[in-house]
């Protein structure tokens, strides 16, 4: 992918004197997960597209702190909440969008007690909001007729029920989304929460993502739609731990939406 | 001698509410060794969970099955009890079927008779249930930590059930009078022939000691409660108004790390200054090493528990066959705190240090496992959080011990020096725009 985004940067536009309307918090994955990156770049060209006007704090982000504290780390998290508050109120940010659940759930959450007070969205439910607005227009062809199960984030569905947004835009895409038999607030861990993203797990009969691709593989869909950077990693290795590369996908749905401009 | 039985009633009664009143008493003491929190807030939010969650099962029927067979013995343990304040009544006063008097027949033939079915009901589902445990064997009710005292406890409670719905069911049976009466005897009627051959004398010590056991049986369940995991049919109450209110994902933000955070990022903030007077603070335990470092919502949690393993079902760690199930977590803090009561009462009040704490039943390893997905927090019908106790030792680990996994260090020092959970510099965070 070369096409080149515009990109703008909260230092850059504090000192041309415009605000914008959106703060994107990229997060760490977002910003150096080879994985991630590509998410991030498939949001940036929906957020080219409709002509939001945003943000992004580019090397004055820091970590949000949500492994730090789901590791048990109170003392890291507090002070990476805090620098970032610090940042963020600076420039009077408002509103944020991200990518990350795990970002979207501890700034939107965690942050207000220190400080931070600020509009937080899921990707999946501004885009939504872009789509209904008409300022963002999906053609359904890219992925018509295609079998697409989506798989819920912890840390978006059963951490903050939000459930639909990602169904709507999937629908939009003229697909066929068809719901694993633990889905909602049912739905099955990818593995990667509470900071096991970052080791090995314990010792046990298998991986908590080889169960969940399992999940995905019973519906027969040829694509897995996440909604988070570490599911989508958790769920591609587990697709490859299956033997399905090449039958089935793992797309964030960002990136569904983008090649279906 | 005329008065013996009514004087025997009263005494059996007087005891049985006394043990009952004294386990409270300890309960309640031991739910208070646990640290303060605020769940007062919010109080319309909290009621209506009560009303929605315990007293109307809403989370029980998301297993429709063993949901359904739930609020079957629950609607019959709660009506039949009517009966039971005739049975107390007619102790006391040696009377016999009091509301036959106050009552029209057809009005108390209409309660007995439900009271009958219900009973039936219940007998039914109950020994369902025992089938579920002990011969279709559901794994919720065989994994590791149902194995001794809890699986007989389980049955026990089942035992209890199927003997006074049968008691209660034959004291009407042998009960000539009533079955003259002819209503209400819905279900005792096709019970009353077994008896046929019987004599009226037979008949009526027959019906007299089906009635004492049925009320003697109650008065002991009533005192089994507390040595059980029934607690909570009390506890389900309680336990559902004082459930957190926040979003699942929000985990506490720990007030005295806070404090300390922003002294250290304050600079101006004088690293010398004197406590505030009268402040003798005491040096706070970061995160939970035993049961009194946890909140007394945690221990009443612990003590509602009903080891359904719903909770575990939807581990996705147990589902894997990682050590960790929440359920177990529960079970732990329980006895943990049980011991540490009997502690407190072996010793006139005062904890005697006994070199144990809640790392000698929930391991590490365990700890380690949780994905912090919420899962049983979600699957419990009673709103109970496992995942705070995990949490609240994770931290006691981390803070206190510097005891996390190598990797998970290795994450930790990467968002202290870099910003971020990997090995990358912070000057970078811009290089996906161009690639
Ligand atoms: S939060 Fe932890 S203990 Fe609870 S279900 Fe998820 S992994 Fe298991
Ligand atoms: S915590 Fe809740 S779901 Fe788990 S065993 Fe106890 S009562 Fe059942």
């Amino acid at each position: 992918m070369s096409e080149a985004l515009k990109v703008p940067i909260m230092a850059d536009m504090m000192t041309a004197g415009t605000t914008p309307d959106i703060l994107f918090w990229v997060g760490s994955a977002g910003s150096f997960d080879d994985r991630a990156k590509k998410i991030t770049r498939a949001f940036v060209k929906l957020l080219n597209k409709a002509n939001v006007n945003f943000a992004v704090l580019g090397t004055e982000e820091s970590s949000s702190g949500d492994a730090a504290k789901r590791a048990g780390n109170e003392f890291l998290f507090q002070m990476q909440a805090i620098t970032n508050i610090e940042v963020m109120n600076m420039y009077e940010v408002k509103k944020i969008v991200t990518c990350c659940p795990h970002s979207y759930n501890t700034i939107k959450n965690e942050y207000p007690e220190l400080g931070g007070k600020y509009e937080v969205y899921h990707h999946t439910e501004f885009l939504q909001q872009l789509l209904k607005e008409g300022k963002l227009k999906i053609s359904g062809d890219t992925f018509k007729g295609k079998k697409v199960t989506f798989h819920d984030p912890c840390y978006l569905g059963r951490a903050n029920e939000v459930y639909e947004a990602p169904r709507e835009l999937i629908k939009s895409l003229g697909v066929d989304l068809v719901e694993m038999k633990r889905n909602k607030l049912n739905s099955l861990c990818c593995g990667a929460g509470g900071a096991q993203m970052f080791k090995e797990p314990e010792p046990g009969s298998m991986d908590i993502n080889v169960l969940r691709t399992e999940d995905a593989m019973e519906t027969s869909a040829e694509i897995i739609a996440t909604g988070c950077p570490f599911c989508n990693t958790m769920m591609t290795d587990g697709v490859k731990a299956k033997d399905q590369e090449g039958k089935i996908e793992v797309l964030d749905i960002a990136e569904l939406l983008a090649k279906s401009l | 001698m005329k008065y013996i039985d009514n004087i025997l009633f009263i005494a059996i009664l007087t005891a049985g509410l006394w043990f009952f009143a004294k386990n409270i008493k300890s309960l309640v003491r031991n739910i208070k060794l646990g640290k303060d929190i605020d769940r007062t807030d919010n109080k319309a939010a909290r009621w209506k969970n009560m009303a929605k969650i315990a007293l109307g099962q809403g989370k029980m029927v998301r297993r429709p099955v063993s949901g359904l067979l739930h609020i079957v013995v629950y609607v019959g343990f709660i009506l039949i009890n009517i009966e039971v304040l005739e049975i107390v009544i007619d102790g006391v006063f040696g009377t016999h079927r009091i509301f036959t008097k106050i009552l029209p027949d057809s009005v108390y033939g209409f309660l007995i008779g439900n009271f009958e079915v219900l009973a039936f009901l219940v007998l039914v589902a109950v020994i369902i249930f025992w089938i579920r445990r002990n011969v279709i064997k559901i794994a919720r009710f065989w994994n590791n930590e149902m194995k001794g005292w809890p699986r007989s406890d389980g049955n026990m409670i089942l035992y209890f059930e199927m003997v006074l719905m049968t008691l209660f069911l034959v004291m009407n049976a042998t009960d000539i009078h009533f079955q003259e009466m002819n209503t209400g005897n819905v279900i005792s009627q096709y019970i009353a022939p077994i008896f046929s051959g019987l004599e009226d004398s037979t008949l009526h010590m027959v019906e007299r000691g089906a009635w004492w056991l049925h009320i003697v049986g109650i008065l002991i369940f009533l005192n089994y409660l507390y040595y059980s995991k029934h607690l909570h049919i009390l506890l389900a109450f309680p336990n559902t108004f004082f459930a957190n209110l926040n979003p699942k994902g929000q985990f506490t933000n720990d007030a005295n790390v806070t404090k300390e955070v922003m002294m250290m990022m304050d600079p101006d903030a004088d690293p010398y200054a004197m406590p505030a007077e009268g402040a003798e603070e005491e040096v706070a335990t970061f995160g939970a090493k035993d049961v009194t470092d946890l909140s007394w919502v945690n221990l009443l949690n612990a003590y509602t528990c009903t080891e359904c393993g719903r909770c575990t079902s939807e581990c996705p760690a147990n589902l894997t066959g990682k050590k960790l199930s929440p359920r177990k977590i529960m079970m732990d803090t329980r006895d943990r705190l049980e011991e540490v009561g009997k502690n407190i009462d072996a010793n006139n009040g005062e904890f005697k240090d006994d070199g144990k704490n809640l790392f000698d039943w929930i391991t590490k390893e365990e700890i380690w496992a949780c994905t912090s997905c919420n899962a049983c927090v979600e699957a419990c019908p009673v709103n109970i959080d496992p995942l705070s106790i995990i949490m609240d030792m994770r931290r006691y680990l981390v803070m206190e011990e510097s005891a996390a996994p190598a990797e998970l260090n290795n994450m930790m020092q990467n968002v202290e020096n870099n910003g971020a959970p990997w090995p990358y510099n912070q000057m970078d965070r811009l290089k996906w725009v161009d690639e």
